[in-house]
């Protein structure tokens, strides 16, 4: 039995075949709307989360699934002290596969050890988030053609984004991948991913403070929030939450075909007025979450549709 | 000049770094076995300058030399049988480290799992790192040379 812990969990040639799948489910719904009849997921969020959660509802009823679940730790048997290896049994008796996010980390890794059936890490802590990633590639691959040849713009808080962190581990195993790392020196890229992921692999990367700089050269532009959760001190917060803000007129600096990811919720860092920009493609982005994330079911339940 | 008998049958740790014998004791829990102990620490060494050295008289099969390995794997381990070195260890990096260190990540499972072992994986064998298997948060032992 197969489950997806880290986006790295998949090969390039599996991550290429989830991603055709996907492709294949985007251009044909009407094939796949019966797929998982009969089948259930347990969506176990231990933590609040809009956009994940129902993607993954999305995803299980758009193939016909049912769903099933809690929304937050109080809802749960973890208000009564229940341990997470002991809840993953008992769901394991009511669903076919389960999705877990959960404020610790490596607690879908411990429901793994223990499940009877497939678990989804759908994020844990500040350490994975693997079907944002699978998104943000899927999303990449269809708008751009290939995953390899880019030239990456990674903005903001780059020092406790996880999407950031495990996009980066899901893209130097592609050919002719270069970042700019756009952040202020508080939210620098930590030392880990800089010498062991960058320098360990020889991949070519710049960092710069000013977002004005690195425009013209990207082929892809990720923003990332900058998450109040994360910081101790209310004070630093404030100071770096508006540090970098896309605006129409910086967007006049960037190539005609550059693509402005996010991945969601966007607070004040992509002005509004940049939504209607063609390059634009977060929201596009969303969509194609559910895509991958219907893939993956499929994939994790070995479920084949002719 | 300090003398202690030799050991009929157990191990000899050599090469120990100065200080580090106790923790090593303890280490490798050898406060729970019956058997006689000798621990030696500043002896003088050519190599080393000060060393501690531990002898240990029991069964050769008591101890869980990996836990030695992770600790410190510059030590050597002298195997006595009959009175004579039977064997000279070379202690490697374990692979997996169970239940010797605890993820000091406090938003790491572990912290609130209840009966979770506690594995640390070798992620980079060169650099002597290890990982947390859950959270991944780094361990680098402090008393490695």
């Amino acid at each position: 039995m197969r489950h997806l812990m880290s986006p790295l969990d998949f090969s390039v040639d599996e991550l290429d075949k989830l991603l055709n799948l996907a492709n294949d489910i985007e251009k044909y719904p009407q094939k796949y709307a019966h797929a998982c009849d009969g089948k259930k997921l347990a969506t176990c969020f231990y933590e609040p989360s809009t956009r994940t959660r129902l993607s993954f509802e999305a995803a299980m009823l758009n193939l016909g699934g049912s769903v099933l679940g809690f929304s937050s730790a109080d809802s749960s048997s973890a208000a009564k002290g229940e341990s997470v290896s002991d809840t993953i049994r008992v769901i394991s008796c009511y669903a076919d596969i389960c999705a877990m996010r959960h404020p610790k980390e490596g607690a879908p890794l411990v429901a793994s050890l223990k499940s009877q059936i497939p678990v989804i890490n759908a994020g844990d802590g500040g350490h994975q988030h693997p079907t944002q990633t699978l998104t943000d590639l899927l999303t990449i691959r269809s708008l751009r053609g290939e995953l390899g040849n880019l030239t990456i713009g990674l903005c903001g808080d780059l020092k406790f984004g996880r999407t950031v962190h495990s996009l980066i581990n899901a893209l130097i195993r592609y050919p002719g991948i270069r970042f700019v790392l756009i952040s202020p020196e508080e939210l620098r890229i930590p030392s880990y991913i800089r010498e062991d992921v960058l320098e360990a692999n020889n991949i070519p990367f710049t960092e710069v403070e000013r977002l004005e700089d690195a425009m013209p050269e990207l082929d892809i532009l990720y923003m990332t929030r900058v998450q109040k959760e994360r910081f101790f001190n209310e004070e630093d917060y404030v100071r770096l939450k508006n540090y970098y803000i896309l605006t129409k007129s910086k967007m006049e600096l960037a190539k005609k075909d550059m693509l402005v990811l996010h991945p969601l919720p966007r607070v004040n860092e992509i002005s509004v007025e940049v939504d209607d920009d063609p390059r634009a493609a977060y929201f596009k982005q969303a969509q194609y979450g559910v895509y991958v994330r219907m893939a993956l079911i499929l994939t994790l339940l070995g479920i084949e549709v002719k | 000049m300090l003398n202690i008998s030799g050991i009929h049958e157990g191990f000899v740790l050599d090469h120990i770094q100065a200080g580090m014998s106790l923790q090593i004791y303890h280490d490798l829990k050898l406060d729970e076995l019956d058997c006689t102990v000798a621990i030696i620490k500043n002896a003088k060494s050519n190599k080393m300058g000060k060393k501690d050295i531990l002898k240990v008289e029991c069964p050769v099969e008591a101890l869980d030399l990996d836990i030695l390995g992770f600790i410190d794997h510059n030590i050597t381990v002298n195997v006595i049988k009959d009175d004579k070195i039977v064997e000279k260890k070379i202690l490697h990096l374990p692979k997996q480290v169970k239940n010797v260190i605890t993820c000091k990540n406090p938003r790491c499972i572990t912290s609130i799992e209840q009966e979770l072992d506690q594995i640390f994986l070798l992620t980079d064998e060169e650099r002597e790192i290890y990982r947390c298997k859950y959270c991944e948060e780094k361990y680098r032992n402090p008393n490695r040379r």
